[in-house]
């Protein structure tokens, strides 16, 4: 018994002093890092991104160049983004929501004005990409796009062998089990009403239900709703189908050539994720800095290399060196050769209700 | 020392279980009784009756039912196998079931995926010897077999602790007394160990019953458990009130788990440790 | 034949539990940046760990959030035992039942209700609302473990302590902390683990710019997790792993020397 308990002794005490140890190891890597920051006296800008969606190398970089220290965090979704925000629990400065959750902070008033003034280099984002901004930020005053896409098919060569140019292929029975789906509402719902014809940001409820419908009728031929891990599973020949962002379709081919990507003829979504400036924010000013800086061209090349996600940023395009990805129709689809394209709108509370509702019915069959 | 100074040792712990406790859960149930007015309705707590969400709750049941169960009959005899090594071996022993939570959690349910699908590690393997593939990664089963994975340690170390706290004699005077194995077990070993798989289940059963992580990689998020339900209205559709209300009716089984548990785990006996 | 099929039968449960880490190591020596496909054995990953600051800074978090939370814990929930167990049964099995809940309670709840808590008492997000969940849920496992030591404690030998003149302090120290110490020690390992492997409350919880592991990786899983964070865990698996088996090793040794008469 006396034993036991000095043998249970021993063990903890060593475990404990693992801890320990990590700990003295781990900090004096973290303090010599941190230390040569936090004595800049430039201040600090609190950044809220996507998971993934900066080039780390492009964070470092700001810092050295202006002594603004950048504390960075991360979001999965729009949805999850947006209570944190609202409850004003945490506070951020720059945060780069997508289009109908700009809208939808614009109507709620959360975000601030920008100042375009301190933001020279907000002339090399593609004026077009402004123009397609007005339909969520009428007047151009809150947002400054960063990464933009489609929404379109991606496809294993090796296993579907008939031309994808329409979303009815995921409707097809001699690919069940071997599609993917988007796992959002939106998206989801996108797909279904996309091919029925109707709009993206329908709330008539006929149109609703029809596309419900066809939802629940295709999901005993979907092998499974994910997010992101579409990328990882049509790598892995996991499916032949998936519904994915154009921006992973750069990095997918690389990692498998038997994929390509589609965009069907009746017509998508096309997305712009955009910077903006949190009304309270507490560093308004190095906010606009950072936002400057995403926009310089070399700035913008090395995200674009590094997330593979279109960038608005006309000047970084010029410099792709790599002339296929620089005149790339995935990377940088010609959006009017499309017809029928849309971007998201804030449907309100009762619309967004709506949609959850469906969806629910959906998934829950 | 009296014992009324002896209780006041409890305050620090106990204002801290008020306020961390005891005050977000009123929380949860000011939110799951009110509506986006702030108006009192039974609404919220009600709609666990809808198709949808009963559904869920169902669904919910069965699989961790199922795992719980599962969990009980891998673990009852392993523990047993392993009550039967040294007993100086006991913190490794306990050790090597909590050693795998040192990886997180999610990455551990994320490598099932890899080892489980269609090309995955064991169908690789699987097809090398030309056997028939498994096909279970986004079915139910694959959701089962990631509860187990994930809480049959909950269930061993219980049964593990409860076992080793039999006196040897106790048996022995059995024995001595005539009573054969299977007599041994069921009137001996079974009700002594007994606080331990109330435990052990309870363990199980309530994260099982839970989960949303487990569902979401395991199952293709096709399958929609009652723990989804929750976190998609506090994630996604942020209906806090809708997501407080189901909660509550989550909470009626902890409740009744808690009573179970009294009844038979009165000594606190059937601790993990 | 007995024993055989008793080995056969914890082999394959040890199989079942350590099959997905084992997956794990394995990926982490992957060359290619997902996981779906094998690219060749590298070691670039371990490498690229020590040079990422993000994770070496969850890292730091982590253990630091763990090992405050878990002391912290530990000390709150053994002096409550002490409390709990001179009560009367009634109120005993109230302050069981309560702090029951975070134990029992689905993690989204707990989550959830806490940062409800913080925002309507106007917390300031970060370090110290994670900090306090975490104590919060941690407690539970320490009583519980201390609770049975306690409960079998017999109360003679610390009143004849204090009878032959110790203090209550000294008394505690000498006479009932040693028998409780195992207890505390299982609970302070437990809480500490259950920290570690914390994601939902911290989820809720968490501020701007703290990250532990946890959440860490949770926003990499929907994007694909780099392959830094595999070589992590599996460095922080072998090194507990094998200090596991040393210190297994040596007492055993010991034991066969000396204890043949146990």
């Amino acid at each position: 018994m006396k034993k036991t308990t000095h043998f249970h002794h021993t063990l903890h005490t060593v475990i404990l002093f693992w801890i320990v140890c990590t700990l003295c190891l781990v900090s004096p890597l973290l303090l010599t890092g941190c230390g040569s920051q936090g004595s800049k006296e430039g201040g600090e800008v609190i950044v809220y991104n996507w998971g993934e969606y900066i080039d780390p190398e492009t964070i470092d970089r700001f810092e050295e160049e202006t002594g603004i220290k950048v504390i960075y965090d991360e979001f999965e979704t729009n949805e999850i983004m947006y209570p944190k925000l609202e409850a004003g629990a945490a506070a951020y400065d720059v945060i780069c929501p997508s289009d109908y959750m700009i809208q939808k902070m614009i109507e709620n008033d959360l975000l601030a004005e920008i100042n375009f003034d301190n933001i020279p280099n907000s002339k090399n984002i593609g004026q077009q990409y402004f123009e397609q901004s007005r339909q969520f930020d009428p007047e151009n005053k809150y947002s400054v796009p960063y990464c933009f896409g489609t929404v379109g098919i991606l496809y294993n060569k090796t296993m579907v062998d008939e031309t994808v140019d329409s979303w009815s292929i995921l409707w097809d029975e001699k690919y069940a089990d071997n599609i993917l789906m988007q796992d959002s509402v939106r998206d989801a719902f996108m797909v279904a009403l996309k091919l029925n014809g109707f709009s993206m940001n329908t709330l008539d409820e006929n149109e609703l239900a029809a596309a419900r419908d066809a939802l629940i009728a295709q999901k005993p031929l979907v092998q499974a709703y994910v997010i992101d891990q579409v990328r990882d599973k049509m790598i892995g020949g996991e499916a032949a189908l998936g519904v994915i962002y154009s921006g992973e379709a750069i990095y997918t081919q690389r990692e498998n050539p038997d994929l390509e990507y589609a965009v069907p003829r009746e017509g998508t979504n096309v997305w712009i994720d955009s910077w903006v400036i949190a009304k309270n924010a507490p560093n308004k000013e190095n906010a606009e800095r950072f936002i400057d800086f995403m926009c310089r061209e070399d700035i913008a090349l090395m995200n674009f290399e590094y997330i593979t996600y279109s960038t608005p940023n006309v000047a970084a395009r010029e410099l792709i060196e790599d002339e296929e990805i620089r005149n790339s129709k995935i990377a940088f689809p010609d959006l009017d050769q499309y017809e029928n394209l849309e971007t998201f709108q804030y449907l309100g509370t009762d619309g967004d209700a709506l949609y959850n509702a469906l969806w629910k019915e959906v998934k829950s069959e | 020392m009296n014992k009324t100074k002896k209780k006041m040792l409890g305050i620090p712990y106990f204002a801290w279980s008020a306020i961390f406790i005891v005050v977000p859960l009123c929380m949860v149930f000011y939110y799951g009784l009110t509506d986006a007015g702030g108006a009192f309705t039974l609404e919220n707590i009600l709609s666990i009756a809808s198709p949808e969400h009963s559904k869920a709750l169902w669904l919910a049941l069965l699989l961790s039912l199922a795992a719980t169960v599962i969990c009980l009959l891998l673990a009852y005899p392993l523990a047993m196998i392993l009550n039967g090594k040294k007993k100086n071996q006991h913190s490794f022993i306990v050790l090597i079931f909590i050693l795998p939570m040192w990886m997180n959690f999610l990455l551990r349910t994320l490598a099932w995926q890899t080892l489980l699908e269609k090309t995955g590690v064991i169908n690789s393997i699987l097809s090398f010897w030309g056997l028939p593939s498994l096909n279970i990664i986004n079915t139910p089963y694959a959701i089962i077999l990631g509860m187990v994975y994930n809480f049959l340690p909950f269930m061993v170390l219980p049964i593990y602790n409860a076992l080793s706290k039999i006196d040897p004699d106790v048996i022995h005077a059995a024995r001595d007394l005539g009573a054969d194995s299977v007599q041994v077990f069921l009137r001996i070993t079974l009700p002594l160990t007994l606080p331990g798989i109330i435990s052990g289940i309870t363990m199980v059963f309530i994260p099982a019953l839970t989960t949303f992580v487990i569902s979401n990689l395991l199952g293709g998020s096709k399958i929609l458990l009652i723990g989804n339900v929750v976190e998609q209205e506090f994630t996604q559709a942020a209906n806090w009130h809708l997501g407080s209300g189901l909660s509550i009716v989550l909470m009626l089984f902890i409740l009744v788990n808690m009573v179970i548990s009294a009844v038979f785990d009165r000594e606190g006996e059937g601790s993990v440790l | 034949m007995k024993n055989a099929a008793k080995r056969i039968y914890v082999f394959l449960i040890f199989v079942f539990l350590y099959a997905p880490i084992a997956t794990l190591i394995v990926l982490s020596f992957n060359a290619s940046r997902t996981r779906a496909k094998w690219g060749g054995f590298t070691l670039k990953w371990y490498e690229a760990l020590f040079h990422n600051r993000d994770i070496l800074q969850a890292l730091f978090n982590t253990l630091l959030i763990a090992l405050i939370a878990s002391v912290t814990a530990t000390v709150i929930g053994t002096i409550a035992c002490i409390a709990i167990v001179n009560m009367k049964r009634r109120s005993r099995t109230f302050v069981m039942g309560i702090t029951n809940i975070p134990m029992l309670n689905a993690d989204i709840v707990t989550g959830i209700s806490l940062m409800l808590l913080f925002i309507s008492f106007g917390f300031r997000f970060g370090m110290g609302t994670i900090l306090l969940s975490h104590i919060t849920f941690c407690i539970p496992y320490v009583i519980l473990s201390v609770m049975p030591r306690m409960s079998h404690l017999n109360q003679s030998v610390y009143e004849a302590a204090l009878d032959l003149g110790a203090g209550p302090l000294y008394g505690f120290f000498r006479v009932v902390f040693p028998e409780l110490l195992p207890g505390i020690l299982s609970g302070l390992l437990m809480a500490f683990t259950m920290s570690l492997d914390d994601f939902i409350i911290t989820h809720f919880t968490k501020g701007a710019g703290v990250d532990t592991l946890s959440t860490k990786i949770y926003t990499e899983v929907k994007k694909g997790i780099k392959p830094e964070m595999y070589a992590l865990s599996a460095l922080i698996f072998i090194t507990v792993l094998v200090l596991l088996l040393l210190v297994n090793r040596a007492p055993d040794d010991n034991n066969n020397r000396k204890g043949s008469k146990l």
